[in-house]
C-alpha cells in the first residue's frame, strides 16, 4: 500500500526490485569472520565449542572419545573462562583401544575438574599449583587409568586446558592440535609422536612419503605402552580471532590444511563446522575413526 | 614379561651360593602362541648355555611348569647401569664409561662371531648391563636375543630410545648392536634418557654440549656408532672397540698436559673502550639516552657520561646510595635513591626539576609509561606519580618493601615485594590480583605475549597469566635469585644464586641451556642480536650465545658485578662493584 499513497503525494519511488539485490542483506559470517561477533561486543568472554564424530568407513567399532567441558561465569570481575577439550584414540590393533581411550579421558577429565572445583564455586580461590604440573598429574592419571583397565593396550591423548587466554596442551601421540587464524593462517600446534613424522623432520622421508608409509601407524609415544612416559606439554595464548581445533588422525590424515580452513570458516557454526569436517573425511575414505572438537573464545 | 629372584641353590648346603631365577609368566591365551613363548624361552636357554665369555653370566638350569618358565642364572652383584647413571650424582668420569664401552664391544663381539650363526643382542641398553663390585660389566637378559640368519626380517621388537632405525623395519645386524652400545655410551655420558627423546635425535643433543668434560675423542667414536644409516657406522664391534681404546689412549696423553686451554677470547684479549672511575661501588645499571650514558653508584651520585668517550658531562648528588637504574622522558632523567626520594634531573644541565619524597630507601627501579613514572619504595608502597605534575597519582600499599621494579603492560603494574606476595595492580591504583612465592620477590617481572615473569629467593622462576594471575608453570632453580628475567625469541632468561644464567623455553618450561659461572648470579641477563650479556659475583661480565649458552668472550673486572649490563649500538656498558663502568666493544 505505502508505494500506492507514496505515489499520490507524488513521490518517487524506486522500483521493489531494487531492495532485493544483495548489497542490503547483512554480511554472513563467514565473511564477516569473527570480528563480526567481536563487533557485537560479547559479554562475558567464553568459550564455546562444537564437536562430531564418526566410526569412519572402514573399521567396525569406535576406538575414539572425545570430551568437551567449557564454563563461564558472568558478574564477577576477574572470572576468566575455563574449557577443557580432549581427544583419545585407542591404538587400532590393540585389544580394547576403546577401553583404553575412553579410560584416559575420563581420568583426566576427573583429575583436572576436580581441582577446578574450587575455582568454579569460588573465582577468588587462589590456586596455587601450576597449570602446565596439573596437566602433567593429569595425564599421569590418565596413563595410570589405562594401565589398570586395559593392559597392554595404548591410546593417544591431546588435551587443551584453556584459562582466560592462554591454554596449556598436553600431548601424547599422534592426535592433533590446530590453530586456525582467521587471517587463514593454519598451524599444527602439537608434534606427532610417530616413527614417520621422526623420519620426515630427520629429511629421511618426505611428507608424501610419510603419508603412505606402511609404518605410519607407528608410535613412539602412547599411554599405556612403555614404562617412561614424557608427554609435551606447552602454553600459548588462545588463537583469536580464530579457532583451537583438537583432532584424531582419522581427520588430519585426508584432509589438508586448506580444506580444514575452508570447511571450517564456511560453516555457519562450530557444530556444524564439525560436521562438514567428519562428512569431508569420510568422502575422502574414511580410514579411520574420525573425531573432532571445534573451540572458539569470543567476547 | 616376568620377574628375576633372588635364590640361594640348597644343592650347596653348606655353603650359601646365590643364584638368579628369571621367571617367565605365560599369559598367553592361545594355546599355540603359548608353546611358542615356552618355545622362545628354552632357546634363550639354549644359546645361553653354549656361550662363554666373562661377560655373560653361565646357566645353571631352566625348567617350565604351570605356564610359567624359569631360567637359573648365576647371581650378578652389582647394580645394572641404568641405576648407576641415575643415583651418581654428576656426570660418570670419561675413564669408567670406556672402561665399560671396551668390555662391551667385547661380548658384542663375541656374539657377532658366534657359529653358525651370529647372535644379535638387539636389546643394548642401560638397565641389560650389570655392572659388578670390581667394575666389570655383564650382559644380562638375552630374553629377545636370537640366533641372526643374514636377510631374515624379524619382527619389531627392541627398546625404544636405543634402537638404530633399522631395527624399526625389522631389519637387524651387528650394526644394530653397535647403534644401540653408541645410544648406551651416550646416555651415560650425558645422563640424558633416550626414551625421553624423540627417537634417533642423538645429532641434536652432542655429547660435549651437555657434558663439556667428554673429550673430542670419544665423542667422535660414539658420533660413528650412532650414524643413522648402518654403513655409516663401525663395521663391527671390534673396530669401535680399536676407535675406544685409540681414543683412551690419546685422551690419556692429553690428560697429563691439558691444563688451562681455553677456546675463547680471554679477558686479556679484551680492550674496554672506555672506563669510567666512580667513588663508590656500582650497583646499579646505566641507561644510555640522547648520547649520553647514565649511572647511579652508591657514592649518592647520578653520574651523565658521554657515550663515545666515557666523559663526565655532569653528576648530580643525591642524599644516600643510587642503586637503581635511571629513566628518561622527554629531557628528564629519573632516578630513585636510598634517601627515599625519586629526583627528576634535567638531562641537558644536571639540575634538579623536581624531587618526590617516599618514606622509605627507593632501591626500585622507575618505569615510566602512560604518562605515569611508576616505582617502588621501602615505605611498602608501589608509587604512580604523574609525570606533569609530579604528584602521587596513587599509592598502593603492599605488605612489605617493594625493591621490584614495576612492569607496566595491559593496563596493569606489576611488581613483587619483600614478603613474596606478587601484586597486579590498575590503573587506578586498585589490586586486580596477587600472587603469593615463599620468599621475597625482588626480581623485576618482565611480561610477554600475556605472560608475567619473575623469580622469588625461594629458588621459584614463576610464568603467570598475566591477566588474571594463573600460575602457567613454575620452573625450580638451584637457589633463589634477586636478578630480572628477559624474554627474547621464546627463550626466558635468568640468572641465579646458584651460579647458572639459565634459558628456559617460554611454551614448554624446559631448561634450553644453563651456563655456570663461578658466582652468584644478582645481575640481569640482555640479549643483543644472537649474544646474552650477563654479570657475575665471581667479577666477570659474559658473552654467550643467547640460542646455544656458549661462551663467547668474558671480561674479568676486579670486583663482583650485581647491576645489570645495557647494550646500545654494539656497545655494552657495564658497572662493577670495582668501582668502574665499563664500556666494552659488544
Amino acid at each position: 500500500m505505502k508505494p500506492f499513497f507514496d505515489r499520490l503525494r507524488g513521490k518517487k519511488t524506486k522500483p521493489l526490485k531494487a531492495q532485493d539485490n544483495v548489497s542490503t542483506i547483512p554480511l554472513s559470517g563467514e565473511k564477516f569472520g569473527v570480528d563480526s561477533t567481536r563487533s557485537l561486543r560479547i559479554e562475558p568472554q567464553q568459550l564455546i565449542s562444537g564437536c562430531g564424530q564418526s566410526i569412519g568407513k572402514q573399521r567396525d567399532h569406535n576406538e575414539d572419545c572425545l570430551f568437551t567441558f567449557s564454563v563461564t561465569s558472568g558478574g564477577e570481575t576477574n572470572s576468566s573462562p575455563l574449557g577443557l577439550y580432549i581427544v583419545a584414540d585407542g591404538m587400532g590393533g590393540h585389544q580394547y583401544g576403546e577401553v583404553a581411550s575412553a579410560a584416559a579421558v575420563r581420568a583426566m577429565a576427573d583429575y583436572l575438574l576436580k581441582r577446578f572445583h574450587a575455582y568454579l564455586i569460588n573465582p577468588s580461590e587462589e590456586m596455587e599449583e601450576p597449570l602446565q604440573e596439573m596437566m602433567r598429574a593429569a595425564i599421569t592419571e590418565a596413563q595410570r587409568a589405562v594401565t589398570k583397565a586395559a593392559p597392554g593396550s595404548g591410546t593417544t591423548l591431546t588435551a587443551a586446558l584453556v584459562l582466560g587466554q592462554q591454554m596449556t596442551i598436553g600431548h601424547v601421540g599422534d592426535s592433533r592440535a590446530y590453530s586456525l587464524r582467521n587471517d587463514g593462517c593454519v598451524e599444527v600446534l602439537t608434534r606427532d609422536h610417530s616413527l614417520v613424522k621422526r623420519l620426515e623432520e630427520l629429511g629421511q622421508i618426505s611428507s608424501e612419503e610419510a603419508a603412505t608409509h606402511p609404518n605410519r601407524n607407528v608410535l613412539y609415544r602412547a599411554l599405556g605402552q612403555g614404562e617412561v612416559l614424557e608427554p609435551d606439554i606447552f602454553t600459548i595464548s588462545f588463537p583469536q580471532p580464530g579457532y583451537l581445533l583438537l583432532c584424531s588422525d582419522g581427520l588430519w590424515s585426508v584432509l589438508p590444511d586448506d580444506t580444514i580452513r575452508n570447511l571450517v570458516s564456511a560453516a555457519p557454526t562450530l557444530h556444524s563446522a564439525c560436521q562438514s569436517l567428519i562428512t569431508a573425511a569420510n568422502d575422502a575414505g574414511g580410514p579411520d575413526n574420525i573425531s573432532a572438537v571445534l573451540v572458539q573464545l569470543i567476547g | 614379561m616376568g620377574s628375576v629372584y633372588r635364590a640361594r641353590d640348597l644343592h650347596f648346603p653348606s655353603v650359601v651360593k646365590l643364584v638368579a631365577i628369571k621367571e617367565m609368566i605365560n599369559r598367553a591365551p592361545d594355546p599355540l602362541v603359548r608353546k611358542t613363548v615356552v618355545q622362545n624361552f628354552e632357546r634363550e636357554a639354549n644359546i645361553l648355555a653354549t656361550l662363554n665369555h666373562p661377560s655373560i653370566p653361565p646357566i645353571y638350569d631352566y625348567f617350565s611348569g604351570d605356564n610359567r618358565s624359569y631360567l637359573v642364572l648365576e647371581f650378578v652383584h652389582g647394580h645394572d647401569l641404568e641405576a648407576i647413571i641415575n643415583e651418581t650424582g654428576g656426570f660418570l668420569t670419561e675413564e669408567r664409561v670406556l672402561g665399560w664401552a671396551i668390555e662391551l664391544c667385547e661380548v658384542l663381539s663375541f656374539l657377532h662371531s658366534h657359529k653358525p650363526d651370529p647372535i644379535i643382542f638387539r636389546d643394548m641398553k642401560p638397565s641389560n648391563v650389570m655392572v659388578n663390585p670390581t667394575d666389570h660389566i655383564i650382559l644380562v637378559d638375552f630374553g629377545i636375543a636370537k640366533p641372526f640368519q643374514v636377510g631374515q626380517k624379524g619382527t619389531m621388537i627392541g627398546t625404544e630410545g636405543y634402537s638404530p632405525p633399522e631395527q624399526y623395519r625389522g631389519e637387524a645386524g651387528p650394526l644394530a648392536d653397535i647403534y644401540a652400545l653408541g645410544a648406551t655410551i651416550h646416555h651415560a655420558l650425558s645422563r640424558r634418557d633416550p626414551r625421553l627423546e624423540p627417537p634417533f635425535s642423538f645429532s641434536e643433543r652432542p655429547l660435549r654440549k651437555i657434558n663439556p668434560a667428554v673429550s673430542t675423542e670419544l665423542e667422535a667414536v660414539v658420533n660413528t656408532a650412532l650414524q643413522y644409516n648402518p654403513e655409516d657406522r663401525f663395521k663391527s664391534a671390534e673396530s669401535m672397540k680399536e676407535a675406544l681404546v685409540a681414543a683412551g689412549r690419546k685422551t690419556g696423553i692429553l690428560n697429563s698436559t691439558s691444563v688451562g686451554t681455553t677456546n675463547f677470547h680471554s679477558s686479556a684479549g679484551i680492550k674496554p673502550l672506555w672506563v669510567f672511575q666512580c667513588e663508590d661501588e656500582v650497583r646499579g645499571a646505566p641507561l644510555y639516552y640522547d648520547a649520553s650514558v647514565y649511572i647511579g653508584s652508591y657514592d649518592h651520585n647520578l653520574y651523565s657520561l658521554n657515550a663515545t668517550d666515557g666523559k663526565l658531562n655532569w653528576k648530580y648528588a643525591t642524599d644516600g646510595g643510587v642503586v637503581t637504574r635511571p629513566a628518561a622522558f622527554e629531557g628528564d632523567i629519573f632516578i630513585g635513591s636510598e634517601d627515599q626520594r625519586l629526583h627528576v634531573i634535567s638531562a641537558r644541565t644536571g639540575k634538579v626539576n623536581w624531587t618526590y619524597y617516599t618514606e622509605g630507601r627507593v632501591h626500585s627501579s622507575p618505569r615510566i609509561a602512560e604518562g605515569h613514572v611508576f616505582f617502588g619504595s621501602d615505605d611498602q608502597h608501589i608509587h604512580a606519580v604523574n609525570l606533569m605534575s609530579g604528584r602521587a597519582a596513587w599509592r598502593f600499599e603492599t605488605a612489605a618493601p617493594v625493591r621490584s621494579t614495576p612492569f607496566v603492560a595491559h593496563e596493569s603494574v606489576f611488581a613483587g615485594c619483600e614478603n613474596g606476595d606478587f601484586y597486579c595492580v590498575d590503573f587506578r591504583g586498585e589490586m586486580k590480583w596477587h600472587h603469593k612465592a615463599k620468599m621475597a620477590v625482588t626480581s623485576s617481572p618482565c611480561e610477554a605475549d600475556g605472560v608475567v615473569y619473575f623469580c622469588s629467593l625461594d629458588g621459584s622462576f614463576f610464568a603467570l597469566d598475566a591477566r588474571a594471575g594463573w600460575v602457567i608453570w613454575r620452573f625450580r632453580m638451584g637457589k633463589g635469585s634477586v636478578a630480572s628475567p628477559y624474554a627474547a625469541d621464546g627463550l626466558i632468561f635468568i640468572g641465579s644464586a646458584d651460579g647458572n644464567i639459565y634459558a628456559i623455553d617460554a611454551r614448554t618450561s624446559k631448561e634450553t641451556w644453563r651456563f655456570k659461572t663461578e658466582h652468584q648470579v644478582s645481575s640481569s641477563p640482555v640479549v643483543y642480536k644472537d649474544a646474552l650479556y650477563c654479570g657475575s659475583a665471581d667479577g666477570n661480565i659474559y658473552c654467550l650465545e643467547s640460542r646455544t649458552g656458549r661462551l663467547r668472550w668474558k671480561f674479568t673486572t676486579k670486583a663482583p658485578i650485581t647491576g645489570s649490563p645495557l647494550v646500545y649500538d654494539d656497545i655494552v656498558y657495564i658497572g662493577s662493584t670495582d668501582h668502574f663502568l665499563y664500556a666494552l666493544l659488544a
